[in-house]
């Protein structure tokens, strides 16, 4: 049944990415040419709700479906690792023009070069995993 | 009905986005993609090679449902609820990518020249779209997360460290895109 419930949600969010374009990769760059209220539009109404469920949550301390308590992960204190890590990503996504969760939305829509992508995204979170030790945190 | 096959404008898709982080929360499960890059080198055997990969990748199946689902959900948007697959961005952003030898913009989902079978024949295509994801899933990592992970969930969380990594997501996309696209394509 939960497995159910994880598979509806997942459909429910690729077609949201698919129907949004913001798995299409013309988004992406207009986005970071500041040339459509697009993509700002999406994230930042996502935020503001997001932000209004999010400190409901904790206000109201309200439960799950199943009764349990809602834990949040708050992040570890760091500048260098979100900075850095960021700055990575952040030239990767406009590059690929996808990021984590659209490029599997792009399989399911019949691209397949972005298997390249997802491919090569899997070996860059292994050599993260094989440097982690030797970067700033 | 025409409507159904219409894109969705952003006060559309942006709530549903924070509906879906909604529906995780309330199943006890955080919204965050890049956590299955990790499950899936996992799976693969890297926790012989770094503890990094030392987990229970079990506990993280639900993730690799929800991404299964997203498969199929992209499978249906662009079958059954999209007739025209263009992407109708600004005609000044257009001409750009024109200039860059994009002439598919304006006309497609993805530009062709990147992700048609055919461009696959070239090897700067397979450069592009492998150091493109090698950057992603290297970042997402070193940074603890991606857009769903920080900009969404940290930031409605009102985390510094999320804000932090957004920040640096838009550094590196601005630099990629003003200073190095000339020099690539």
């Amino acid at each position: 049944m939960r497995t159910l419930i994880y598979l509806v949600i997942g459909i429910l969010f690729g077609i949201t990415m698919f129907k949004s374009e913001a798995a299409s990769w013309f988004r992406i760059y207009e986005m970071f040419k500041f040339e459509s209220f697009h993509m700002y539009g999406i994230i930042g109404s996502a935020l503001v709700i997001g932000i209004i469920v999010v400190q409901s949550i904790k206000r109201f301390k309200i439960k799950s479906f199943y009764g349990e308590r809602i834990h949040f992960n708050p992040k570890t204190k760091s500048f260098s690792r979100y900075m850095f890590g960021g700055i990575i990503f952040g030239l990767g996504w406009a590059l690929a023009g996808a990021c984590p969760g659209p490029m599997f939305t792009l399989v399911g829509a019949g691209y397949v070069p972005i298997l390249i992508v997802i491919a090569a995204s899997i070996v860059g979170t292994f050599l993260y995993g094989l440097f982690k030790d030797k970067l700033p945190h | 009905m025409n409507w159904i096959y219409e894109p969705w404008p952003w006060y559309v898709s942006g709530p549903m986005i924070a509906f879906i982080m909604f529906l995780l929360l309330m199943v006890g499960k955080n919204f965050g993609m890049s956590a299955n890059l990790r499950t899936m080198c996992t799976i693969c055997g890297a926790s012989n090679k770094a503890d990094f990969f030392k987990f229970d990748w079990r506990s993280q199946k639900w993730n690799l449902i929800v991404i299964l689902g997203a498969v199929i959900g992209g499978f249906i948007g662009s079958h059954f609820l999209t007739a025209d697959m263009a992407v109708a961005i600004n005609p000044d952003t257009i001409s750009d990518l024109n200039e860059l030898g994009f002439n598919s913009a304006g006309k497609s989902y993805l530009p062709t020249e990147l992700f048609e079978m055919e461009s696959l024949l070239s090897l700067k295509t397979i450069l592009v779209l492998a150091i493109g994801g090698l950057l992603v899933g290297f970042g997402a990592r070193y940074a603890g997360g991606c857009t769903s992970g920080h900009a969404i969930s940290g930031l409605s969380d009102l985390q510094l460290p999320s804000l932090i990594a957004v920040i640096g997501f838009f550094i590196g996309g601005l630099t990629m895109i003003h200073f190095l696209f000339p020099l690539i394509f």
